[in-house]
C-alpha cells in the first residue's frame, strides 16, 4: 500500500546531486544560438530594417525577417484542440511581426555560431518604425476611434452569465447590499528555468524539437500548424524542466526553433530566452480591473454575487478570454446556495501577453469575491468568518453552473480546521487593542473554490502504458509531464497501490518524447493526478490481470486465488506462500519458447467527471502604519484535495502556492507605463519576486474528503493554494487598519497612499 | 581572443585550462560537464549557478574563470561520493524541498556552507534566512528549505 505514504519523490536523488539534465544541459556539436530582434516601442509598424552591420559580423550565420517566416496566423495556448472551429483559440500571430503590438515584439531574429556574436548582431540591427497609438487602459482600449491592435478589433471575448436563481429577486431579498472596484495586478511566473528550446533534423523530413514546455504533444501540433508542417514528422521531448507555472503552457520559442532548423539544412538550432526577455516578452498573469457587488439577508445569508471583471490579455491572446471564463466559472463552488452574475470581457493591449498562471484567472476573481464578502460582512455586522461559514457550500449543494450535486464539499470543515489552528476566537477579542497607533494587528480569512481539469470545457485525455521489464519491475510510461509537482512520484504510488507491486520497483519515465510517450495533453489545470490517475488506475488494473493470467498459465494456480505483493505473486490466503516471483514470470514470459510475451498494458480514458476542490487561507499580521508594512506573523492554508496521495508532496504544493501568492500580495507587479508601453522593471532586481527573506513561515493543512470519481479519492492540489492567501492578508489589513485596500500589490508605496488618504499618516 | 592559463580544483580533481578571459566560472564550469551550475538570471541575483569557492558561496554567473586561478571549488555533484548524497543532500530529500530541482544544486551549496560555519552552533531561522538570501526558489515558498537546513543543525 502506496497511496496516501510520504514517499521519497523518484527524481530527488538526481536532482540535489545536480545531475538531473534540463534542456540547456543538452549539447549538440556545431549547435548554433539564435537571438530575436525586439521592438522598443510598444505599438507600431515597422518601417525599416537594415541587417547590413549584424550580418557582416564574423559568426553570423543567417539573419531573418518578419518578410521570410511563413504567412500563417496561429494560437499558441496549450490547449487541447478543440472540434468546434468556434471554440478555437485566437489565431493571431506570426513567427515574426511587422506590426509590432508591445516592447519587445518580435521583428527579426539572428542565428550566428555563438548566443554572444547573435546578440550582439542584433544589437546592430537597424529598425525604424512609423509609431500608432499606445492603448493600456480599458478606456482607451474600448474607445469607438481606438487602434486596432489585430484586425479581428480590440475585444478577445465577452461572456456573462447569471446562475442560481433570479437575480432581481436576489437583490430585494437583501438587507444590506455593496459594490466596490478591485483590480489585480500584472505578475509573472518566474520558473527558475527561463524558455528555452533547441531543434534539429536527423534527415530531410523529420524535425526534432527539445524543449522546457508543459505541453509536449499540444505543443507538437502547435509546431504543426505555424510551420505548416506534417504533425507526424514532429517529435518533440520534455526533459527535466525548471518550473512552468503556466508560462510553459503555452508554446514561445518552439515554433521558431523549429522553423530554424528547417530554413538552415537541419542545424542544430537553440533559442535561450534572458531573464529579462523571460518577464516580459513570454507570458504573465492577466490584470483584472472590475467591480464586485454582493447581498446579504436579514439571517447572514449571501442572496447574491455579482462580479464584472475587464481582463487585459496584453498583445497577443494567447489564453485569452479562457482565463476570465475559467475564473468565473471556477469561483462558483464555494457559496453555492447564492445568485452568481459574471460578466467578463477579455481586450487585447500594448502590453506584454498575458497567458496561463497557476490557477487561470482564479486567483483574480477571487481577490473582488473575498474582498467583498468581507465588507458586506462588516456591513451587516456579522463576523466576516462566521458569514463564510453560514454560505460555504455542503456536500450534495448543486454547482448552480453545471447543476450537477458537489459530491464532496469540505470548505466548512477547512474553515472550522483553520479557526482552531490560528486562534481565531482569542486572537479577535486579543487584537481589539491593537486598533490604533503606529504597530497594529489583523485577522483575515479568504476561501476560494477550483475544479480538477478542464471538463466540459475541454477534452479530458490521459493515456498511459505499463510494461513488465525482465526482472521483475515496471516501467511506466505517461504523456502527463512531471514538472517539479512531483506527479510522477504519484503516479508511481497509484499503479504501486493497484497492482500491488512495491513502489522501487516502478519507473515512471520522466522525459516525455512525442513519438513513443502515450498521448497526455501535459500538465495544467491541475488536472494530472484527477485525470491521469483515472489512466494509471486503468492501466494498472489491466496490467494486474495479465501478469496473473501469465501465473495461472504458468504454474496452474486459478488467478482469482493470487494476488500481487511487492515483487512476488502470492495466494491471496496465504501472502507468506510465494507462487512465483514476478522476475521468474517475467523471464518465462520473455523467453518460453512456447509461451508468453511481453507483459504490457495500455489504456486512454478521458474523465469526464470534474471534482470541485476547496480551501482557505487564515492569517495573523501586524501592519506598521509609519513604514506602511505588512508584516506576516502566522499564515495557514487548509485544503480539501480529497484523498492527500503523498502529505510532503502535498505540502509542497501549498507552500509553494502561498510563497507565490504572498509576492502578489504585498510586492510583485508588472510597472508599464500606461502612455508609452515601456516596460520598467523586467528584471530581478526592480521586480519584486519573495525572497527567502520576504517569506514568512507557512503552515498548513488537509481535510481529507473522499472523492468518489477519482480511484484514489483525490482532488485537485497544484494550483489552488496560491488563490485565498492574497485576499486573506487584504481583509487581515483591512482588520487591522479599518482601511480597505482595493488594488494589488498591496505594497508599501500602495499602503502609504492610502494611508495618507485615509488619514492615518 | 584573449586567454589565459589557469589552475583550480574542482571537487578534488585538479583542472588546468586556458580560458577565456571573458568568460565567466559559470560557463566554464558548465563546459567541464558541471551542469548543477544553472543559469537563472546571469546577473547574481538568483542564485542557481552557486558554487563553493574556498568554501564561500558565490554566483559563479559574475566570477571571472580566470579569477578561479588557484581556488577551491565545489560544486552539488561533487558532495555526493561513492553513491551516498552528502548529509544536506539528504536533508533536503527528506524535507521534501525539492520540486523542480532547478535551483536546487546552488541552494545545496549554500546551505552547504552554511551548516560547516555554524556546526554546533545554535542558529534561528532568522539567520537561515538570511543567509540564504541570495537564492531564489518558486516552487517551495522556501518553507521546506529552511527546514532542511534546520535538521542539518540538529544533531
Amino acid at each position: 500500500m502506496s497511496v496516501g505514504k510520504p514517499i521519497e519523490r523518484l527524481d530527488a536523488v538526481a536532482k540535489v546531486t545536480g545531475k538531473a539534465r534540463y534542456t540547456e544541459d543538452f549539447t549538440l556539436q556545431g549547435m548554433k544560438h539564435a537571438v530575436y530582434v525586439r521592438s522598443d516601442i510598444a505599438h507600431g509598424m515597422v518601417k525599416s530594417i537594415n541587417v547590413d552591420e549584424a550580418s557582416a559580423l564574423t559568426g553570423v550565420r543567417a539573419i531573418f525577417t518578419y518578410e521570410d517566416v511563413p504567412d500563417i496566423l496561429f494560437a499558441t495556448a496549450g490547449h487541447p484542440y478543440s472540434t468546434d472551429p468556434g471554440h478555437r483559440d485566437p489565431y493571431d500571430r506570426n513567427l515574426l511581426t511587422k506590426h509590432v503590438r508591445y516592447e519587445g515584439d518580435e521583428v527579426a531574429i539572428v542565428v550566428a555560431d555563438s548566443e554572444l556574436i547573435a546578440r550582439k548582431a542584433a544589437r546592430l540591427i537597424k529598425v525604424e518604425y512609423d509609431k500608432l497609438p499606445v492603448l493600456n487602459t480599458p478606456e482607451r482600449i474600448l474607445a469607438d476611434d481606438a487602434e486596432m491592435i489585430h484586425p479581428t478589433g480590440n475585444i478577445v471575448g465577452a461572456h456573462e452569465f447569471v446562475v442560481g436563481g433570479d437575480m432581481a429577486e436576489a437583490i430585494k431579498s437583501s438587507e444590506h447590499t455593496l459594490e466596490n472596484k478591485y483590480s489585480t495586478a500584472m505578475v509573472q511566473h518566474f520558473h527558475l528555468e527561463n524558455h528555452i528550446a533547441y531543434a534539429y533534423m536527423e534527415d530531410n523530413e523529420n524535425i526534432t524539437v527539445v524543449s522546457s514546455t508543459q505541453i509536449p504533444h499540444i505543443a507538437r501540433r502547435i509546431i504543426s500548424e505555424a510551420l505548416d508542417f506534417p504533425m507526424g514528422k514532429i517529435k518533440v521531448i520534455k526533459p527535466y524542466i525548471g518550473g512552468g507555472f503556466g508560462a510553459k503552457q503555452d508554446v514561445v520559442v518552439e515554433p521558431m526553433a523549429a522553423f530554424l532548423t528547417l530554413k538552415m539544412g537541419g542545424a542544430p538550432i537553440q533559442i535561450n530566452l534572458t531573464r529579462e526577455e523571460c518577464l516580459s516578452c513570454t507570458r504573465t498573469r492577466h490584470p483584472f480591473l472590475g467591480t464586485a457587488k454582493g447581498g446579504i439577508d436579514k439571517n447572514g445569508k449571501l442572496t447574491f454575487m455579482d462580479v464584472e471583471v475587464v481582463s487585459l490579455t496584453g498583445a497577443y491572446a494567447s489564453h485569452g478570454h479562457a482565463i476570465a471564463q475559467a475564473g468565473g466559472a471556477k469561483a462558483c463552488t464555494m457559496y453555492p446556495r447564492s445568485v452568481i452574475r459574471f460578466n467578463a470581457t477579455t481586450v487585447y493591449s500594448n502590453m506584454p501577453a498575458a497567458g496561463a498562471m497557476r490557477a487561470y484567472g482564479t486567483p483574480q476573481v477571487i481577490f473582488f469575491v473575498e474582498n467583498m464578502m468581507e465588507e458586506l460582512a462588516l456591513k451587516a455586522g456579522i463576523d466576516p468568518l462566521e458569514f463564510r461559514l453560514k454560505n460555504a457550500g455542503l456536500p450534495g449543494d448543486i454547482n448552480p453552473l453545471n447543476k450537477k450535486p458537489i459530491l464532496s464539499h469540505g470548505l466548512k470543515e477547512c474553515l472550522e480546521k483553520g479557526r482552531k489552528l490560528i486562534d481565531w476566537d482569542k486572537k479577535k477579542k486579543r487584537y481589539k487593542k491593537f486598533k490604533d497607533g503606529t504597530i497594529r494587528r489583523g485577522l483575515g480569512v479568504a476561501c476560494f473554490s477550483y475544479a480538477s481539469g478542464t471538463y466540459p470545457v475541454l477534452v479530458e485525455i490521459a493515456s498511459v502504458r505499463m510494461a513488465l521489464v525482465q526482472d521483475g519491475s515496471v516501467h511506466v510510461l505517461t504523456g502527463a509531464t512531471e514538472i517539479g509537482q512531483g506527479s510522477d512520484t504519484v503516479f508511481a504510488q497509484m499503479a504501486s497501490e493497484t497492482t500491488g507491486i512495491s513502489t522501487d520497483k516502478i519507473k515512471v519515465i520522466s522525459t516525455q518524447d512525442t513519438d513513443f510517450s502515450p498521448f497526455d495533453t501535459g500538465s495544467y489545470a491541475s488536472r494530472q493526478t484527477y485525470v491521469g490517475g483515472q489512466a494509471i488506475y486503468k492501466t494498472a488494473e489491466k496490467l494486474k490481470d495479465n501478469i496473473l493470467a501469465y501465473a495461472e498459465e504458468m504454474t496452474g494456480v486459478l488467478a482469482n486465488r493470487l494476488q500481487i505483493v511487492g515483487d512476488k505473486i502470492v495466494l491471496i490466503e496465504q501472502p507468506d506462500k510465494t507462487v512465483v516471483t514476478l522476475k521468474d514470470l517475467s523471464i518465462d514470459a520473455h523467453y518460453h519458447k512456447d509461451r508468453g510475451g511481453q507483459i504490457t498494458a495500455e489504456v486512454s480514458y478521458k474523465t469526464r467527471t470534474n471534482a470541485p476542490s476547496f480551501g482557505c487561507t487564515f492569517v495573523d499580521i501586524e501592519v506598521d502604519i509609519e513604514l506602511c508594512k505588512v508584516d506576516i506573523k502566522e499564515i495557514i492554508n487548509i485544503h480539501d484535495s480529497g484523498k492527500i496521495i503523498n502529505p510532503i508532496l502535498a505540502k509542497g504544493q501549498v507552500h509553494g502556492g502561498m510563497g507565490m501568492s504572498i509576492g502578489a500580495a504585498l510586492a510583485e507587479e508588472m510597472l508599464i507605463d500606461d502612455e508609452t508601453g515601456k516596460v520598467y522593471n523586467n528584471n530581478l532586481l526592480d521586480y519584486k519576486m519573495p525572497t527567502i527573506m520576504d517569506t514568512p513561515d507557512l503552515k498548513c493543512d488537509f481535510v481529507e474528503t473522499e472523492e468518489p470519481t477519482a480511484s484514489y479519492g483525490n482532488k485537485s492540489l497544484g494550483e489552488p493554494p496560491i488563490i485565498s492567501p492574497a485576499p486573506a492578508i487584504r481583509n487581515a489589513i483591512l482588520d487591522a487598519t479599518g482601511v480597505a485596500p482595493s488594488e494589488l500589490p498591496m505594497s508599501p508605496k500602495r499602503l502609504f497612499e492610502l494611508f495618507k488618504l485615509e488619514g492615518l499618516i | 581572443m584573449i586567454t589565459k592559463e589557469i589552475e583550480f580544483t574542482v571537487n578534488g580533481q585538479l583542472i588546468t585550462l586556458d580560458v577565456d578571459i571573458r568568460k565567466s566560472l559559470l560557463d566554464v564550469l558548465r563546459e567541464e560537464g558541471l551542469t548543477s551550475i544553472k543559469q537563472g538570471c546571469g546577473v547574481g541575483e538568483c542564485g542557481a549557478c552557486t558554487a563553493l569557492i574556498d568554501d564561500i558561496p558565490m554566483d559563479t554567473c559574475m566570477y571571472l574563470a580566470v579569477w578561479a586561478d588557484g581556488k577551491d571549488i565545489r560544486t552539488s555533484e561533487g558532495e555526493s561520493r561513492d553513491g551516498q548524497v552528502s548529509k544536506v543532500q539528504q536533508a533536503y530529500i527528506d524535507a521534501g524541498a525539492v520540486q523542480c530541482g532547478y535551483c536546487t544544486p546552488g541552494f545545496i551549496m549554500t546551505s552547504t556552507a552554511f551548516v560547516e560555519k555554524y556546526k554546533g552552533q545554535k542558529v534561528d531561522r532568522d539567520l537561515i534566512r538570511k543567509e540564504h538570501s541570495g537564492n531564489l526558489c518558486r516552487c517551495t515558498g522556501y518553507e521546506t528549505i529552511v527546514c532542511a537546513v534546520e535538521s542539518c543543525l540538529k544533531d
